[in-house]
């Protein structure tokens, strides 16, 4: 069977599906809604390769270079606040986080 | 081509946070603060008038442009910072939040805000989006041994991150079904042609991420928690500078790369419009802490702004700017009230401690009220202004109802703002307010000045919005 775009599409929109449901589903830890955020950004970072190899134009592939750059920035900045809020309450499940209520 | 004579103010502010940061490393932490702080807003005072004199255009083949809208939206969001940091300082010195990273963030995230409302392509769009929102995280969470700073750090960096990654598949979408990321080649393209299925979708996810930003409903969840946990004058940058340069890009956004699909998403902003106007209004009447009031008066705010993007028109662009403006002025001034609620060098922040403040600080009271006239939109004040335009763009645009609801919805939020009043005029009087501090007393004046001279000089923000708007809609 040909792979063709459309299966690429496929498996980063799964994946992006499955980070959006990971992060409103789980009850649990904080940690996982930040795999699930890296999971949603690598399924971006599928689409964009994806196309640009299928377009010939080299700007997806850039772009995803710079998307994985500022993921490893955000997963750095994520976790330094999750460690000062630890420090601070002593847990990080999710349903804990309820200091102020909305 | 690359022409970095355009984009000199944003690498002005770069240098100049790196610069500061080398400074209070060596100065030593706790003493240079204060320096700093001044630094910061020296920098971004300069940084304006760079805006101002520049030639601009466009730089770095064609990802970035300084145009009037650009310079525009600049101004109004380094006032913003500017006096975000002014206000910042007695409090974080009583609060023992006096760290020198506190101003070089906000001036981090305001060269993302300006680097985001001069995209004009995907990729920096993206990268001063994310650039803002990064630094804003650690902002939220800058008093590091609360735990309600924390958690409102948390909450900002979870749902800001969702709202990059939808942000960003939206880009990959229309990327791949229209081939470029740039928003001029983009408008090209889709002039007077059907938006592809694929873009189409891309376009919904991209304005859910914006809404996010901006705190549009139905994104706006995160919006009352971070306001109330974040530090008091944390909450009033948020409020001001983050909002206008998210505006700012949505309008951007909207007119640039997809002005020829204004069918297609003019629908799509009439709805979170009409939904951010209602919310904002009725969730606000139940609220006791003035900070979570501020935050849905902030969404209601947006959504009278987003009616006049809804209209699509170059008077609605205008409005929307103009609004803004005021926006800006009736904020800073109301939060500089709120950080003025001291008691015993305690702050407070319920609704109820401002009673009797007609009694016990008249002037204070009478500058609140006006503020709250203001914010309710009662003529002859600067609110007003802002309302009416965008109310009568939209209604030159044929979205009658939309103004009729957004009317209705006015008149909602004006109890909560005339509540505010009743209790300072006609409550028992608490004990006093501690004395205020001077600068507090120099924004509060200045706001009510602009807020009052507003109607006898609208030309400056009015001509110098509707230059901007232009240059929008290429004329």
């Amino acid at each position: 069977m040909e792979i063709g775009l459309a299966h690429y599409l496929t498996v980063a929109a799964i994946l992006f599906t499955l980070g959006i449901f990971g992060i409103f589903m789980n009850r649990k830890n904080v940690i996982i809604i930040m795999m699930s955020i890296e999971l949603m950004l690598l399924a971006v970072n599928i689409n964009l390769v994806a196309f640009s190899s299928f377009l010939g134009d080299l700007v997806g592939q850039v772009f995803t270079i710079f998307v994985l750059t500022v993921a490893a920035a955000e997963a750095a900045i994520g976790l330094a606040i999750l460690v000062v809020y630890f420090r601070n309450r002593g847990t990080i499940a999710v349903e804990d986080i309820n200091m102020m209520k909305g | 081509m690359l022409n970095l004579g355009a984009a000199l103010p944003e690498m002005f502010m770069a240098v100049s946070a790196l610069a500061l940061l080398m400074l209070g490393v060596f100065a030593g932490k706790d003493k240079s603060f204060r320096m700093v702080s001044w630094l910061a807003v020296a920098a971004q005072v300069v940084a304006i008038v760079l805006v101002v004199m520049g030639d601009g255009g466009s730089a770095f083949f064609g990802q970035f442009s300084a145009d009037p809208f650009a310079k525009f939206c600049k101004v109004l969001i380094l006032i913003g910072s500017a006096t975000g940091i002014i206000m910042t300082m007695n409090f974080a010195e009583r609060e023992n939040m006096a760290r020198f990273e506190f101003p070089i963030l906000i001036s981090l995230a305001t060269l993302g805000m300006m680097a985001m409302v001069s995209a004009n392509d995907m990729l920096s769009l993206y990268l001063g989006l994310e650039l803002q929102s990064l630094a804003l995280y650690v902002v939220a969470a800058i008093r590091r041994d609360t735990v309600r700073s924390t958690e409102s750090g948390l909450k900002y960096f979870i749902l800001g991150s969702i709202a990059s990654g939808i942000l960003l598949y939206g880009m990959s979408m229309v990327y791949g079904f229209t081939g470029t990321t740039n928003f001029t080649v983009l408008g090209d393209t889709l002039v007077g042609g059907e938006l592809p299925l694929g873009a189409l979708v891309g376009l919904a996810f991209i304005f859910a991420g914006l809404c996010f930003k901006v705190s549009a409903v139905p994104f706006h969840m995160w919006t009352p928690d971070v306001y109330e946990g974040a530090p008091t004058p944390v909450t009033s940058f948020f409020a001001v500078a983050p909002k206008i340069a998210g505006l700012a890009l949505f309008i951007r956004v909207a007119v640039g790369p997809f002005g020829g699909a204004v069918e297609d998403w003019q629908q799509i902003i009439v709805l979170i419009s009409i939904l951010s106007m209602a919310v904002g209004s009725f969730a606000a009447l139940r609220q006791e802490n003035i900070k979570r009031l501020m935050a849905y008066s902030s969404i209601g705010h947006v959504g009278f702004a987003l009616v006049g993007l809804a209209a699509g028109t170059q008077d609605g662009v205008t409005g929307v700017l103009v609004y803004l403006g005021i926006y800006l002025v009736m904020n800073l001034g109301t939060f500089a009230v709120i950080l003025c609620m001291r008691r015993n060098d305690r702050m407070n922040e319920e609704i109820t401690d401002l009673a009797g403040l007609a009694k016990t600080k008249p002037l204070m009271a009478a500058i609140t009220a006006i503020f709250m006239f203001s914010m309710a939109g009662i003529p002859p004040l600067a609110g007003f202004f802002g309302k009416f335009y965008v109310f009568k763009a939209a209604v030159d645009a044929g979205l009658v109802t939309l103004a009729v609801i957004g009317l209705v919805t006015s008149v909602v939020s004006a109890y909560y703002y005339l509540r505010i009043i009743k209790v300072m005029y006609f409550d028992e009087p608490v004990e006093g307010f501690d004395r205020n501090g001077t600068e507090m007393n120099v924004i509060m004046a200045v706001a009510t000045i602009i807020i009052l001279a507003f109607v006898f000089f609208p030309n400056p923000l009015m001509d110098s919005a509707a230059v901007a708007a232009a240059s929008l809609f290429g004329m």
